[in-house]
């Protein structure tokens, strides 16, 4: 057998780890087994590239492959062990970024190596689309990153003209890609990466902070669309494997995430939605109904005498740093033979199922952590609703007021249990910025004050009680 | 030489159902390691990053593949890292008693 059927047969195992990681995910039990195969399919992909001829010659530079992977590992090892875990969006926008800067990158090279030797239309082709793709995952990315890590508003950044702004500069990328296809210009290449790089920052831009799951998993699928180009131009089935299954995934995640908030993939990327605050945040309500608030104890009581539970958590418990908390109160309750599920929206947090992760890491068991339609059925025969930190995604606008700018998103349906606590720090409004109707229910009680404070003071109180 | 194109072709297209399937059955309560876990499956670029770098025959391309290699280590290695630090928090419901449910301790 020659090396390089060798080596293609190392890829072919290293493409099936990968598949067969991604169907581990299929449940919480096969999940870690499946990543950590998948990570031996890479090392071992890697290990085989090592012996590979480019051009009929062994690995040139061995040694500067070695000391830039050393420094990659010095700094990703760290970065991926000790960030928090409410940093975790941004840390997957970050490590998404630079594997597209990295197909750009490798696409680039690739055109530069191969230009002398007047390669088919087709391969220049691949070559721009990596560039193209990769770029725009890479500066998208950083802007994500930007937001999340709120270096910058979180709020969408709009100005006159954005739409057609952003139109033009698309549409400039294209023509350029056409032109170089003809002329095969590298100069050109390099003006083509600047505007990618641009175009990636002013798509971003204008999509705000609680929409970021949707592009931080279409970022994703780019990225991988961009790897899959360049494994078309390096001739790799490896690469279009790995790349076409990160770009299917990516895909079908953005199409889920916007179902899950009820609205188009157009709207979220181009409304620039969340931008117009029409709450007034006041306590009383121009046709005179007012919000009923209580204290700690209150709710403490309340919980203390009923038999279901279901929490509903939402960002601002991540915020608030009162995971650990929330659990301890829930355990409490179940020591007193309550029932206690958690009912999850898929977009609580600010990436696909990220609040799944918080509270697994506050020690929730995945058992009592339910999709949203379950969710909604064990309401109906749920004493109390505790929703912490929620707020758009518990706002029954979404399924009575057409007007509403959620409306039709599916949301958890708190009003339908007996009674609602509401733990909320002020009368603010979600992200939509909008009047959530449900605090002004006569189920609903509001504890005002920050959620950790809150859930403290009510676990004494249970404990007191 | 359009057969290798169309060969790759066939891969890619026969990957992406196979991709769509698979995905499609992970629950939501997974999706976050999902995201990070194929973020680190696109890693794999870390492959052609070498080839790249391996291949360079001139200072530009031997600077662009450092970067590239660099650039893929980071992805490849932080997205497995990050990925089974996700998932190793995931746990069953514990029995009683026991506060935390350790995985291969043996007595």
């Amino acid at each position: 057998m020659s090396r390089d059927t060798l080596i293609d047969l190392i890829y072919l195992f290293s493409a099936t780890t990968f598949i067969v990681a991604l169907k581990g995910l299929g449940s919480p039990k096969h999940a870690r087994r499946g990543n950590m195969v998948a990570a031996f399919g890479m090392l071992v992909a890697v290990v085989a590239t090592f012996f590979k001829y480019v051009d009929g010659h062994s690995l040139h530079h061995v040694w500067l492959i070695l000391l830039a992977m050393f420094i990659g590992v010095i700094i990703a090892v760290p970065t991926a062990r000790f960030v928090k875990m409410t940093a975790m969006p941004q840390l997957v926008a970050i490590f998404n970024g630079v594997g597209g800067g990295a197909a750009a990158l490798v696409s680039i090279t690739e055109f530069i190596h191969i230009k002398s030797s007047h390669p088919a239309t087709y391969v220049i082709l691949e070559v721009l689309l990596g560039v193209l793709i990769g770029t725009v995952s890479f500066a998208g990315s950083a802007i994500a990153f930007a937001k999340l890590q709120e270096l910058m508003t979180g709020r969408p950044v709009t100005y006159p003209g954005q739409q057609l702004i952003n139109g033009v500069v698309g549409l400039a990328a294209v023509v350029l890609i056409v032109t170089i296809l003809v002329t095969a210009s590298t100069s050109l290449l390099w003006i083509l990466l600047a505007l990618a790089f641009v175009l990636g920052v002013i798509f971003v831009l204008p999509i705000g902070g609680a929409d970021v799951p949707v592009l931080i998993s279409l970022l994703n699928a780019f990225t991988g669309l961009a790897v899959a180009a360049s494994g078309f131009t390096l001739g790799s089935n490896l690469l279009i494997v790995a790349g076409t299954l990160v770009g299917a995934s990516g895909i079908l995640l953005t199409r889920l995430m916007s179902k899950a908030m009820g609205r188009s993939l157009s709207n979220v990327l181009f409304s620039a939605f969340g931008s117009v605050v029409t709450a007034s945040g006041a306590t009383t309500r121009d046709d005179g109904r007012s919000v009923r608030s209580g204290t700690a104890e209150d709710a403490a009581i309340l919980l203390g005498f009923s038999s279901r539970v279901v929490i509903i958590p939402g960002y601002g418990l991540a915020v608030a740093q009162g995971q650990h908390v929330l659990r301890e109160l829930a355990d409490l309750l179940e020591s007193k033979g309550i029932e206690v599920f958690y009912a999850i929206h898929p977009v609580a947090g600010r990436m696909p199922g990220h609040m799944n992760v918080l509270l697994a890491e506050a020690n929730v068991p995945y058992e009592q952590l339910l999709e949203m339609d379950e969710a909604n059925s064990e309401l109906a025969t749920a004493d109390v609703a505790l929703v912490v930190g929620a707020n758009d995604t518990v706002n029954p606008a979404a399924l009575d007021d057409p007007s509403s700018p959620i409306y039709g998103m599916p949301i958890i349906k708190a009003d339908l249990a007996e009674n609602v606590l509401f733990l909320k720090r002020s009368m603010r409004p979600g992200f939509a910025g909008i009047e959530n109707d449900l605090l002004y229910n006569p189920k609903t009680t509001l504890v005002f004050g920050d959620a950790k404070d809150t859930l403290t003071k009510m676990v004494a109180a249970v404990k007191a009680n | 030489m359009h057969n290798v194109l169309l060969q790759y072709a066939t891969v890619l297209i026969l990957t992406a159902f196979v991709g769509t399937e698979i995905i499609a059955k992970v629950p939501s309560i997974l999706h976050t390691p999902l995201m990070s876990g194929s973020n680190a499956i696109h890693g794999v670029i870390l492959v052609g990053s070498m080839l790249i770098l391996g291949g360079a025959t001139s200072n530009i391309q031997e600077v662009l593949g450092f970067l590239a290699v660099i650039l893929a280590t980071l992805n490849v290695v932080g997205g497995f890292v990050v990925t089974d630090r996700m998932l190793e928090m995931f746990k069953p419901r514990a029995p009683k008693a026991k506060e935390t449910p350790s995985d291969e301790v043996a007595q």
